[in-house]
């Protein structure tokens, strides 16, 4: 699925300039749990969040977190903005909840790139 | 512009279309006065248009502004000199020719501002001007052109050079064992810039040539291992990496409040944070485990009230050594 294709799907507003929306995405994960995005995520997965801080950016820079969606129309500051269009991450944020969001996409083809939960 | 190929019969190569989306990308970063042409060659409305034409020979330009008390009134280009010369009429004052216009763009803009206006109007220059509206400078397709293969070569050699040095350090240096080590200092309570440090240590080891897989393991590690500094170390702490060609050693060190049971702090979902972490997504009581994960060896050290040491080994297989020369030694048996 292309980065366009899903911000359409999920009514998304793209929030950072420079960041390439013409590309590929492989699937997504969906935390407010930075540690479970550490632990978790695969690379280049899409990231799914209700949380809107700056560790948001940073994770997804040390997970390599190919977009952050916002979910339920949260809005990040601007230096988180310039941040991630510093990184060449792009923001977007979608007025839809967590549930409805993963949903769409999931039904639409969008695969998780969550790694399943394991005690080791 | 939707998915037409530029030319039927040429297909576009993964690199091209690379060069094409920066290049898209480009003209949203940089901004008009960037690459805007600053010295003007403002033209008065009373001047001759022969004597426009001479200073468009003189100055090899195709247009001028002109300008009357510090207002911007037109532009003057060649094809207002060719209606003029037509009519034998050089003597006139611009003022009769030129086109009265106020297509202007503002300097602080992206450059796609300029670029949909050359796409929607006819024109070959607009005018710059800043916020108060005064005249700054011009811009054509050509500045456009030109700042974008300025920017776009930039971009290249600058990380390019930068990888390039790096990655050639470890065979440059000869000695029985080399090292590269990078001190941080993490200050307590930094919240904002939690994961300053992590990011600069994964980009450095990017450059000296690390796998994506080894960088985001090393990353993963050290973040948590950063947050934990900021959230715990009362009086701050250090981060050191030192680097050699196959192996990255990471510490964590800290003279706060020490851990008074590393089994149970071990235990995904055991946490003394606050709340005030926990909005940051971090606190839940994963931070040693996730580490542990990404890392070969962990050694964590702590004494309750004097402090907390933790140290973290990555050892990289013979193919994912740093440097080629050490890659060559190891797979060759050595010199």
């Amino acid at each position: 699925m292309k980065l366009l294709e899903l911000i359409k799907l999920i009514d998304g507003a793209v929030l950072t300039k420079g960041a390439s929306l013409d590309r590929d995405v492989r699937g997504g994960c969906g935390a407010d749990l930075m540690s479970d995005v550490l632990a978790y995520s695969q690379p280049d997965a899409v990231l799914f969040t209700g949380l809107c801080t700056m560790q948001v950016v940073r994770t997804a820079m040390m997970a390599d977190v190919a977009a952050i969606v916002f979910v339920r129309d949260k809005q990040p500051t601007d230096d988180i903005i310039q941040l991630a269009s510093r990184e060449k991450i792009p923001l977007i944020s979608s007025p839809h909840g967590m549930f409805e969001v993963c949903g769409r996409l999931h039904s639409a083809g969008l695969q998780s790139l969550e790694h399943a939960y394991d005690e080791g | 512009m939707d998915d037409e190929p530029l030319r039927k019969d040429r297909i576009i190569t993964d690199g091209a279309a690379n060069l094409i989306s920066r290049v898209e990308e480009l003209a949203y970063e940089l901004t008009i006065d960037e690459v805007m042409t600053r010295d003007l060659k403002a033209i008065a409305p009373g001047t001759k248009m022969g004597e426009v034409m001479e200073t468009f020979r003189e100055a090899r330009i195709s247009g001028a502004p002109v300008v009357a008390n510090g207002e911007l009134i037109g532009v003057v280009s060649l094809e207002d000199l060719i209606r003029a010369l037509r009519e034998s009429n050089i003597e006139a004052p611009v003022g009769e020719y030129m086109t009265r216009m106020v297509l202007t763009v503002n300097a602080r803009n992206p450059l796609i501002e300029a670029l949909k206006v050359f796409e929607q109007k006819r024109v070959g220059r607009l005018p710059v001007v800043d916020d108060d509206n005064k005249l700054v400078g011009i811009i054509t397709k050509g500045d456009i052109t030109s700042g974008v293969m300025h920017a776009l070569e930039y971009d290249y050699q600058e990380e390019e050079v930068r990888r390039y040095r790096a990655r050639h350090l470890f065979e440059d240096i000869v000695s029985d064992r080399t090292s590269l080590t990078l001190r941080y200092k993490i200050q307590h309570g930094a919240f904002a810039q939690g994961g300053n440090a992590s990011s600069h240590i994964k980009r450095a080891l990017l450059r000296l040539g690390a796998s994506p897989q080894i960088a985001r393991r090393c990353g993963i590690a050290i973040y948590e291992a950063e947050m934990n500094l900021i959230i715990h170390a009362t009086h701050g702490g250090m981060i050191r990496v030192e680097i050699e060609p196959h192996r990255i050693l990471m510490e964590a060190i800290d003279d706060g409040p020490g851990i008074y049971d590393v089994d149970l702090a071990m235990k995904p979902g055991y946490s003394t944070a606050p709340d005030s972490i926990r909005e940051l997504g971090f606190g839940a009581g994963m931070g040693l485990k996730n580490i542990q994960r990404c890392v070969d060896d962990m050694y964590v050290d702590s004494t309750p009230g004097r402090g907390t040491r933790l140290e973290l080994r990555i050892n990289m297989q013979p193919q994912e050594s740093l440097g080629d020369a050490t890659h060559k030694n190891l797979t060759d048996g050595g010199a």
